[in-house]
């Protein structure tokens, strides 16, 4: 502040001229960081796709469309990712409008349950509904045979509609949260106005409301749908023993020796390519939200009155997060204290083997130690890297920011089993060889977190004024100075919610994983799904029960920090 | 209470072995502690190896087991992705599919050591180079659970699988999972042509991982019998008051003998070779025979009264070069056949 104030001269463009000279650095190579971390992966990816011995080829291609089996996958993943969206949509529309609207009792408990389903690992949920829900063995068909004598099972969850329901019971949240936002967001002039008309209440729920949250719906059913064509541990939870595969499971048994990563290549482009589309359909969507009542916050709004209903929507509510969160924790506690988890829980089946079996497995000391390490690194590294990106983007710094903004959000298509193909050939060879390495698994998750990370910081940044930011470089501060001294203090919060989003993103992640670790790089979801494949569901159940203790332990201090409900905050997801 | 067991079990065995003179204290021993660990890729059941390891590290303070336990298939991938990548990471390498280690000899990927205690193994057990020696022996059995199939009518053959009766009820594990799967299939083609696994998919079977993984279906009432599986794995579970019963089918049961190699790259040879000694030492694979419920090579080892002799059963072998040349069909066909 004591430097000799310029009094000259202070045209937006010399100030930019300023700025290139002192900070520039870096800002271009956060910008080269980001392109490399993305475009050389993708690059290798396309080029692996149509690279065979005698040069450029499509036969991968060709045998991808022509190959039945892999047709059929193609085929499973459109039939799961499909009616998954449409069941996300169809638990999270109603919810969403019960939370924002109406007088339903508990909104906070619901709210935060679904936080919880959130961030459960979508695995996790899947391999405790193997336990609730196994035709035979499952709790829950055990309980309605002897309830109704009958003979049959009430869910088979080793079906396609199996799959889709507990996909969807994790991907609901992404709806939820979409229309929620919406609706605190649109002004309910209109909906009074129809209500003192005479409209009765679903009358202007369905007449009124949701026209006005119709591209939310859409948006927040693609998010859904997104979500599904890229998962990988459910289907492989469920699909597999049923034998049918989805494209992400097919990608990852083409990777089986003998390897056929070209065929995985040319098999990971159509995939990709779908989420691009889809993507870019909602942002459409999102774009033409050209309703003048949406954009500014409503006044204070009455909530409408369920009355006689008032309960048995509450009942609903908990009785689709008893499915998503209660049973499965339920079942996983009971699995991790068990002798045998199909067995009652008397005190003959109690032990605490489990957790010392668990514990004490050397694999799973090196991977929760490297899950700690991958977690913490990937949640500096993601957030200060978004932080600077979002800065960068939002006061347009440099030359091609837009480009900049489109590749810190491409990732959001990239689906973690293709993003880990991708990286497994570029890291694989000179001059970057990083497979084998902790390393690998960090670019990627890096990668796999930057959409998140990056919106998170964007929304930070856009309610920060650059006034500030500007009296300070009038006093003579340099960018970065400012940067560290007057914008960071202000985005601190934004920052620590950055942080704790990466973090748990990281913590959970299998899909890409699955194909870059090595045994001495294993993290503890591959330690999970390395134990489902040898059918350890005692020790499965306590690493379950451990991750979500460190996930909740995240969000509770995120809460703590803040001070805040962080769910709303979240705009998309990755 | 087996915890304790377990433990006395662990001390008893350590105080046995360090009697040996100079069984743990020669400078093979002192090299090997320098290198301070040995890194085992295993296709063993997790307690199993574990339990393995375990002794090891009382037997030889300071030198650590690292253990990666996988399916047979899956750990090839994994060496063979390492190697692509000049990753040396790997000294002892054990899986249950013997044309794995044909496929390793041939490209020179292993060393050529002959452990101590081999000489009195059976032929079936050993690698005519001196690359490989069969460390365990399991046999693939038919499994039920008897509070579900009265022993009556569990199925005694393995075409007895195939009656439509059993739709819906049946489970498998996976040949391109696990070697045990992988031999057993082979060994079945033999037996009854490919045709057999084409009419038994038409029962809508349940399709796990590994050779361990049906054992807890069984045992959990999903499903009311497993197709395949190592028998060791079955007698444990048993064993621990679980509800399964083997069937050791007159047509004969698939020998699957698990071959364990050290690594020519080995990072740490010296506790390599100490590493391999001491499994292949009477001790070890009495526990593996006791508590396991392992068939081994070893002439010494006396085994449990609840469980038949190996030379009461027929067995049938598969040939590890024949193994070896068609696992990409035996795999193939299978996931043709059961879907994926």
């Amino acid at each position: 502040m004591t430097r000799m104030v310029r009094s000259q001269g202070l045209t937006p463009r010399f100030w930019r001229f300023e700025a290139m000279d002192r900070s520039a650095p870096v800002w271009v190579l956060t910008a080269a960081a980001l392109g490399l971390l993305i475009l050389l992966p993708l690059g290798w990816l396309g080029f692996m796709s149509v690279s065979g011995e005698g040069g450029i080829t499509l036969d991968h291609y060709a045998r991808v469309f022509t190959d039945l089996r892999l047709q059929k996958a193609l085929w499973n993943t459109v039939v799961l990712a499909f009616w998954s969206g449409l069941a996300a949509l169809a638990i999270g529309l109603p919810m969403a409008w019960l939370s924002a609207r109406t007088d339903l009792p508990c909104k906070r408990v619901i709210k935060s349950l679904v936080m919880a389903s959130f961030v459960t690992p979508p695995f996790l949920g899947a391999f405790a509904w193997v336990m609730l829900a196994g035709p035979n063995a499952g709790y829950l068909n055990k309980l309605y045979r002897s309830l109704t004598g009958a003979e049959g099972a009430l869910v088979n969850i080793f079906t396609m509609p199996g799959l889709v329901f507990v996909v969807a019971l994790y991907t609901f949240p992404y709806v939820y949260i979409m229309i929620v936002n919406t609706l605190e967001l649109i002004a309910s002039d209109l909906e009074e106005a129809a209500s003192i008309l005479g409209a009765n209440h679903l009358w202007v729920a369905l007449g009124i409301t949701l026209p006005m949250v119709l591209p939310a719906i859409l948006s927040g059913f693609i998010l859904a749908v997104l979500q599904a064509l890229a998962l990988f541990g459910s289907p492989a939870i469920l699909a597999l023993p049923a034998g049918f595969h989805t494209i992400t499971t097919q990608i990852w048994a083409l990777f089986q020796y003998p390897p056929r990563v070209e065929m995985a290549a040319a098999f990971s482009v159509p995939l990709l390519l779908a989420t691009a589309l889809l993507l870019l359909v909602q942002k459409r969507l999102l774009g033409r939200r050209g309703y003048a009542a949406v954009g500014g916050k409503g006044q204070a709004r009455r909530p409408i009155p369920l009355g006689f209903w008032r309960y048995p929507a509450l009942l609903g509510c908990l009785a689709v997060l008893a499915c998503a969160v209660f049973l499965p924790y339920g079942i996983l506690a009971k699995a991790g204290f068990s002798r045998a988890w199909a067995q009652p829980f008397t005190w003959d089946n109690f032990t605490l083997a489990n957790w010392s079996f668990t514990f004490l497995y050397s694999s799973t000391q090196a991977a929760i130690v490297n899950t700690l390490e991958l977690g913490i690194l990937t949640a500096c590294v993601g957030a200060g890297l978004a932080t600077l990106l979002a800065y960068i983007i939002n006061r347009k710094l440099i030359v091609g920011h837009q480009l900049l903004a489109f590749l810190v959000l491409a990732p959001v298509v990239i689906p973690g089993v293709v993003l880990a193909v991708a990286l497994f050939i570029a890291y694989t060879r000179p001059p970057f060889l990083l497979y084998g390495t902790l390393w690998i698994l960090f670019v990627a998750y890096l990668t796999k977190e930057m959409p998140v990370g990056y919106s998170q910081s964007d929304a930070t940044f856009r309610g920060i004024q650059p006034e500030l930011e500007e009296a300070g470089r009038i006093l003579g501060a340099g960018r970065l100075r400012v940067l560290y001294e007057i914008t960071a203090p202000l985005a601190r919060s934004g920052i620590i919610a950055t942080w704790c989003f990466i973090f748990i993103g990281v913590i959970r992640e299998l899909s890409a994983s699955i194909i870059l670790f090595t045994p001495n790089t294993k993290v503890i979801s591959v330690v999970i799904f390395d134990l489902k494949e040898e059918g350890q569901f005692g020790a499965i159940a306590v690493l379950g029960l451990f991750m979500l203790v460190m996930t909740f332990a995240t969000v509770v201090l995120m809460q703590t920090l803040l001070g805040r409900d962080v769910l709303g905050s979240r705009q998309s997801g990755g | 209470m087996t915890r304790i067991l377990f433990v006395l079990n662990l001390i008893a065995l350590s105080l046995a072995l360090s009697a040996v003179p100079g069984f743990a204290q020669d400078a093979r021993a002192e090299a090997a502690k320098k290198e301070g660990k040995v890194v085992w890729y295993t296709s063993l059941a997790l307690p199993s190896a574990e339990k393995v390891a375990k002794l090891f590290e009382a037997a030889y303070p300071g030198i650590k087991v690292e253990v990666h336990r996988s399916g047979s298939q899956r750990i090839l991938q994994q060496v063979m992705q390492e190697l692509q990548a000049n990753i040396k990471n790997v000294d002892v390498i054990h899986t249950s599919d013997a044309g794995h280690f044909v496929l390793l000899k041939e490209k020179k990927l292993l060393a050529k050591y002959t452990p101590a205690a081999v000489d009195g193994f059976p032929p079936g057990f050993k690698d005519k180079d001196g690359y490989y020696y069969g460390l365990r022996a399991t046999v693939n059995v038919i499994a039920y659970n008897p509070k579900i199939v009265p022993a009556a009518e569990a199925p005694k053959t393995w075409k007895d699988l195939l009656d439509p009766k059993w739709k819906g009820k049946l489970v498998t594990a996976h040949p391109g999972y696990s070697g045990v799967i992988a031999t057993h299939v082979l060994a079945l083609v033999h037996l009854h042509g490919w045709d057999y696994w084409k009419q038994l998919a038409q029962n809508k079977l349940m399709l796990v991982q590994s050779a361990v993984d049906p054992a807890g279906v069984v045992a959990s009432g999903e499903r009311a019998v497993a197709v395949d599986g190592g028998d060791y794995y079955y007698y444990q579970m048993k064993k621990k008051g679980n509800p399964i019963e083997t069937v050791y089918p007159k047509e004969g049961v698939p020998l699957v003998v698990s071959p364990t190699a050290i690594a020519s790259f080995a990072p740490h040879p010296s506790a390599a070779r100490l590493f391999t000694d001491f499994t292949f030492s009477r001790d070890v694979q009495q526990v593996l025979a006791d508590s396991e419920g392992l068939y081994t090579g070893h002439p010494g080892v006396k085994y449990p009264a609840d469980k038949p002799k190996m030379s009461e059963l027929k067995l049938l072998t598969v040939d590890p070069e024949e193994l070896e040349k068609r696992n990409e069909e035996i795999k193939a066909r299978f996931v043709e056949f059961f879907g994926a």
